[in-house]
C-alpha cells in the first residue's frame, strides 16, 4: 500500500532540500564591481539561496590578505604582484580613481551614509554562508599563493568545480 | 497598524543591509510572531515583498511614515516556520 502524500508537502520538502543556487564569477578587481558583486551574493544569501562566488584575475585581489608580498620566486611574476596591490580595502574605482583622489572621496562619502564597503560586504557574506572559491590557474598566473589569501577561503579550484556549481544555478552572474 | 512582537531599526542603512538584517532577526522569533522593520530606504517597498516571497514569511503590512521628517516605511512580516 502506498501512502498519498499530498503535493504541497513533496514540493516544500524539495524546496527545503535544494536551496535555490547563486554563482557569481568575479573577475574585475573593481571597487564598483566587487560591491555589486557582494551585495547580490548576500541579498542572495539573505533570502535563503545558495551563493558561490569564484573570484578570477583582478577578482582575487578581493580576498587578498592585506599587505601579503608575493609569493613568486621568478621577477617578473614578483614584480607584477608588487605593482598590482590586493585586498578587499584597496579596490580603485573603475571610473575617477584618478590616482586614488576618487576612490577615497567615494569612500568618505560612503563612511557619512552608513554604507558598508568591500570589507564589510566580504565579512557578511562570510557570515551568511557564502561559498568562496579561489582560481588556481589565475593564482600561479599572477603571483598569489593560499597564504597571501584571506582566512576562510573555501576552495581553490577550477573550471569544471565552476561549471559544475553554474549548471545547477538558476542564477549565474559575471561581473 | 499590525501589532509587532518585535522592532528593528535600519533607519540610514542602505540595501542590501536592511534586508540582511531582517533575515538575521526573523530567526529570534517564534513562529506567528510579527516582525516590524523601519527603513528609509525607499527599495523597501519593492524588496521586503519580494524577500517575503522567496523565504516564505508573511507581509502582514507595509505602511509610509515619516520620522524626524523624512520619509520612512514600516515593513511588518510575520514568521513562517
Amino acid at each position: 500500500m502506498t501512502a498519498a502524500v499530498a503535493p504541497s508537502e513533496t514540493l516544500a520538502a524539495l524546496r527545503e532540500t535544494k536551496p535555490e543556487k547563486v554563482t557569481i564569477v568575479l573577475l574585475s578587481g573593481d571597487l564598483d564591481k566587487a560591491m555589486a558583486a557582494f551585495i547580490i551574493a548576500t541579498g542572495a544569501a539573505a533570502m535563503g539561496m545558495q551563493v558561490t562566488i569564484f573570484f578570477t584575475f583582478w577578482g582575487l585581489n578581493a580576498i587578498r590578505r592585506k599587505g601579503a608580498a608575493s609569493s613568486a620566486r621568478d621577477w617578473l611574476r614578483r614584480m607584477f604582484g608588487l605593482l598590482n596591490k590586493g585586498g578587499a580595502e584597496h579596490l580603485p574605482l573603475s571610473r575617477f580613481h584618478f590616482g586614488g583622489l576618487g576612490t577615497s572621496m567615494i569612500h568618505s562619502v560612503m563612511k557619512q551614509n552608513r554604507m558598508p564597503g568591500v570589507p564589510e560586504l566580504l565579512r557578511t557574506a562570510q557570515d551568511l554562508g557564502v561559498q568562496l572559491i579561489a582560481c588556481t590557474t589565475t593564482m600561479g598566473l599572477m603571483g598569489i599563493s593560499k597564504e597571501t589569501l584571506i582566512d576562510g577561503v573555501d576552495q581553490l579550484a577550477g573550471v569544471s568545480t565552476y561549471l559544475a556549481e553554474a549548471r545547477q544555478g538558476s542564477v549565474n552572474l559575471f561581473i | 497598524m499590525p501589532k509587532a512582537d518585535v522592532r528593528l531599526d535600519t533607519l540610514g542603512l542602505f540595501c542590501p543591509m536592511p534586508i540582511i538584517h531582517t533575515s538575521k532577526k526573523i530567526k529570534d522569533l517564534a513562529v506567528g510572531q510579527v516582525l516590524e522593520v523601519v527603513s528609509d530606504d525607499e527599495g523597501i517597498k519593492k524588496d521586503m515583498p519580494a524577500w517575503c516571497e522567496a523565504t516564505g514569511h508573511e507581509l502582514v503590512g507595509l505602511e509610509d511614515d515619516t520620522i524626524n521628517h523624512k520619509a520612512a516605511y514600516r515593513a511588518f512580516v510575520k514568521k513562517r516556520s
